[in-house]
């Protein structure tokens, strides 16, 4: 048996022991999901579980070195785990920004005593983040934004808002960007880390077209943040918000999800199927969702590696968006009028209907699709004044 | 196993991207020989050179003197073939009849892979019997007559099958139109009496043949496989096919998209360059991604064909469909992009298209293919 062989064996009957029945089921709605953090209220002794014996073997980040709470697994490692995860339709045991966007970002601009603390924090579901990028004015133009840290010798007072702050008023702490000088437009940014129960900080939440409020808008006044809390250098903070960006985008993309579970024609109701244009309309959906189901598996196996091109987050999260917002669609279609119900005990309290709604921020949020499309135009294609 | 190449299969990359865009390149292939009206479309010297390299057995046991490799090397072969839609036999030969006579008996292999291997001999398959692909309804019968079997029935689109020494006729010999069972599979030499070819030229200057088998009279040991049993045999050359052409088709996609890339770089109007605008860049931005995911689904689809997955079936079936989308897109976006000179002749693009159209029917549509990934995913 090669040694990969041996480690499937070995993740496949560590699964079989410590994944409860529970949690291998796909999330049905956001409760389900396991966000951590210091007020988070598990939904279940399972969900609970599930998460306790993760952290204990660094299976929520089972690709971070031993020393900042991952298992210290290689690409090949890391991929098998995946594979028998997707296996038995096991849900993460933590879903986190910390884990998909700050951590990767702390790996590579962090300092050790940051990557220490700040890691294994995530590591443990212990710290709920949040991202503090776009403001009011500053949406796809992201590098416009006015928030302000003024310098006080060893610490900035942070004046300003965000706005779409996902999960702002659940959050423990935020990584924000920041302007720290007005009169160099990129390189004028620093990307901070803070409490959000530092005082001067307030979240509202914003309500949307889904009836829910799952962003916020955020406010700063008078904000003090310690001078130890910057990631990477002093007005640099643009290089670590790109690079963070296309972990974002990557997450978003939703490469290495479970294919299975990706696929319409299954999961939808006989009804559904009956008329035979929306059969067949799925039927080039699912060709389209299991090809690009193996595009996210490439491309996770080229970026281990360094063989992918660093833009190449940008077509991901073009792609997969654009993918996850006809799946919508074509699960409304499917369901037909009883897709519509919005807060029926029968509906979940109408989660499709709302989930549908929710899935056209998919290609605005973390860069447009249209800003996705320039990026590849640019930094891919290399045409001109792109 | 990761989803790119290994050390090996990059260098036979490179090897097979020179001497395509040498050898085999359009002017001194694909025009070449259709402006001289040639009855085979494609040169038998350019198919020696595929021997001299190894390439006409990538998929030849090496028991049987062939490289013993697998679909995503013959992919490799393939991909450069459609960049350059270089003319060859080697889909129909070396992919499809190859994979049938790697079933066959030592007799049968001794007989024709040597012919192969050398570059000497051209196979084809006879499976579709319309003008679309129906692989599933087979009427074409073959009777138990004297010591071997006597075949009747009509076949079309069999590319290269004026040029073949043998043609692979799949042949019902047992059941009704539409059984599953009662399939096998046959080698049919050139001059069996019987068989008449009648040729026609493709929309991409390639040929193929409409095929008679009128009484054709065959020893048994004729036979590919099992009789009656052959229908997994002819799922597995399908299979080959179809991944085959997947293939291909990125090639062609990949191909038509950098001509029009850098067409883009260059033309100018209004006073600027055509790429500077951004109705253009979205869609040609649109159109990489649908490449590089159609390369995706068929770099797995090869994967999981030589890993002999349960999976591999429903993923070929994928990759044929998506490789067929985004080389059709591929197409019609080069010769809009192109504009007027696009129209003309004189430019390669619209060779492009002819050749995506003539691969999207080969072994089954996006339509088929999208059909067949609803059943195989139980809808």
């Amino acid at each position: 048996m090669s040694d990969l062989a041996a480690f499937r064996a070995e993740i496949r009957a560590w699964l079989e022991e410590n994944c409860p029945a529970e949690m291998r089921q796909p999330a049905r709605d956001e409760d389900d999901v396991c966000w951590g953090g210091r007020n988070f209220k598990f939904k279940s002794d399972a969900q609970k579980a599930w998460l306790e014996r993760c952290v204990a073997k660094g299976y929520t980040v089972p690709d971070w070195p031993k020393a900042y709470g991952g298992a210290g697994m290689s690409a090949a490692e890391a991929k098998v785990w995946r594979e028998e995860m997707n296996r038995i339709n096991a849900r993460p045991p933590l879903s986190s920004f910390g884990i998909w966007m700050l951590g990767p970002a702390l790996l590579k601009f962090g300092t050790e005593e940051q990557k220490v603390h700040y890691l294994g924090q995530i590591a443990r579901g212990e710290i709920r983040w949040c991202q503090g990028y776009s403001e009011p004015g500053s949406g796809s133009d992201l590098v416009s934004l006015q928030t302000f840290g003024e310098d006080k010798g060893d610490h900035w007072v942070v004046n300003g808002s965000k706005i779409w702050t996902s999960y702002a008023n659940k959050a423990d702490w935020i990584f924000c960007l920041v302007r720290t000088d007005k009169a160099n437009k990129y390189q004028g940014i620093s990307f901070l880390l803070f409490d959000m129960t530092t005082p001067g900080v307030s979240t509202k939440p914003i309500l949307l077209i889904s009836g829910n409020s799952p962003f916020c808008e955020t406010f700063f006044d008078n904000v003090v943040v310690p001078k130890a809390q910057i990631v990477g250098e002093l007005n640099r903070g643009w290089d670590v918000a790109k690079y963070l960006l296309g972990h974002e985008r990557e997450m978003i993309s939703g490469a290495g999800g479970n294919d299975r579970l990706n696929t319409l024609g299954p999961v939808l109701s006989r009804a559904g199927l009956e008329d035979p244009l929306l059969r067949a309309e799925i039927a080039m959906f699912d060709v389209d969702a299991l090809a690009f189901s193996a595009m996210g598996e490439k491309f996770l196996d080229e970026a281990k590696v360094g063989k992918a091109h660093p833009a190449q987050p940008n077509m991901m999260k073009y792609a997969g968006t654009e993918l996850n917002k006809r799946r919508y669609e074509l699960l409304m279609a499917g369901g037909g009028s009883a897709a519509l119900e919005w807060d029926s005990e029968a509906s979940g309290g109408g989660s499709k209907a709302r989930t549908w709604l929710r899935t056209k921020a998919n290609s605005i949020e973390g860069g447009t699709s249209e800003v996705m499309l320039n990026v590849v135009a640019k930094r891919i294609l290399d045409l001109p004044g792109a | 196993m990761p989803l790119y190449h290994t050390e090996d299969q990059a260098m036979l990359a490179d090897t097979a991207r020179s001497f395509m865009a040498e050898e085999g390149a359009i002017a001194k292939q694909l025009r070449h020989w259709r402006d001289q009206g040639c009855k085979d479309g494609f040169g038998h010297g350019l198919w020696k050179q595929f021997a001299e390299l190894g390439l006409t057995g990538v998929l030849v046991a090496e028991a049987d003197g062939g490289l013993g490799m697998g679909h995503v090397e013959a992919g490799i072969v393939l991909e450069e073939i459609g960049r350059n839609l270089t003319p060859s036999p080697f889909l129909t030969s070396a992919v499809a009849a190859a994979t049938a006579l790697g079933a066959g008996n030592a007799d049968l292999r001794g007989r024709y892979l040597p012919g192969l291997l050398a570059g000497d001999s051209v196979f084809a398959v006879a499976i579709d019997e319309g003008p679309k692909h129906r692989p599933e309804r087979i009427k074409t019968r073959a009777a138990r007559a004297g010591n071997g079997f006597r075949l009747d029935g009509a076949k079309s689109f069999v590319l290269h099958g004026g040029s073949a020494d043998m043609l692979v006729v799949a042949a019902r010999t047992s059941g009704n139109d539409d059984d599953a069972e009662g399939i096998t599979l046959f080698a049919v030499p050139k001059e069996a009496v019987g068989l008449s070819q009648d040729a026609v030229r493709l929309v991409d200057s390639s040929m193929a043949t409409h095929v008679k088998l009128d009484g054709v009279l065959l020893d048994a040991d004729a036979v590919i496989g099992e009789v009656d049993r052959g229908r997994d045999l002819l799922n597995k050359v399908l299979a080959a096919g179809r991944i085959g052409a997947a293939a291909e088709s990125v090639g062609v996609a990949g191909g038509a998209f950098g001509m029009t890339a850098t067409y883009l770089k260059q033309r100018k109007q209004f006073g600027k360059l055509i790429g500077e605008f951004q109705a253009l860049q979205h869609r040609a931005a649109h159109l990489y991604s649908e490449i590089e995911i159609a390369r995706a689904a068929t770099i797995k689809a090869q994967q999981l064909l030589d890993g002999g997955s349960d999976r591999a079936e429903l993923m070929v079936s994928v990759a044929k469909a998506k490789a067929g989308k985004a080389a059709a897109l591929a197409v019609k976006e080069g010769v809009q992009m192109h504009g007027g000179i696009g129209m003309t002749d004189e430019y390669d693009i619209g060779l492009y298209m002819k050749r995506d159209r003539a691969l999207a029917e080969f072994m089954g549509d996006v339509y088929y293919h999208a059909e067949r990934v609803a059943q195989l995913t139980g809808y």
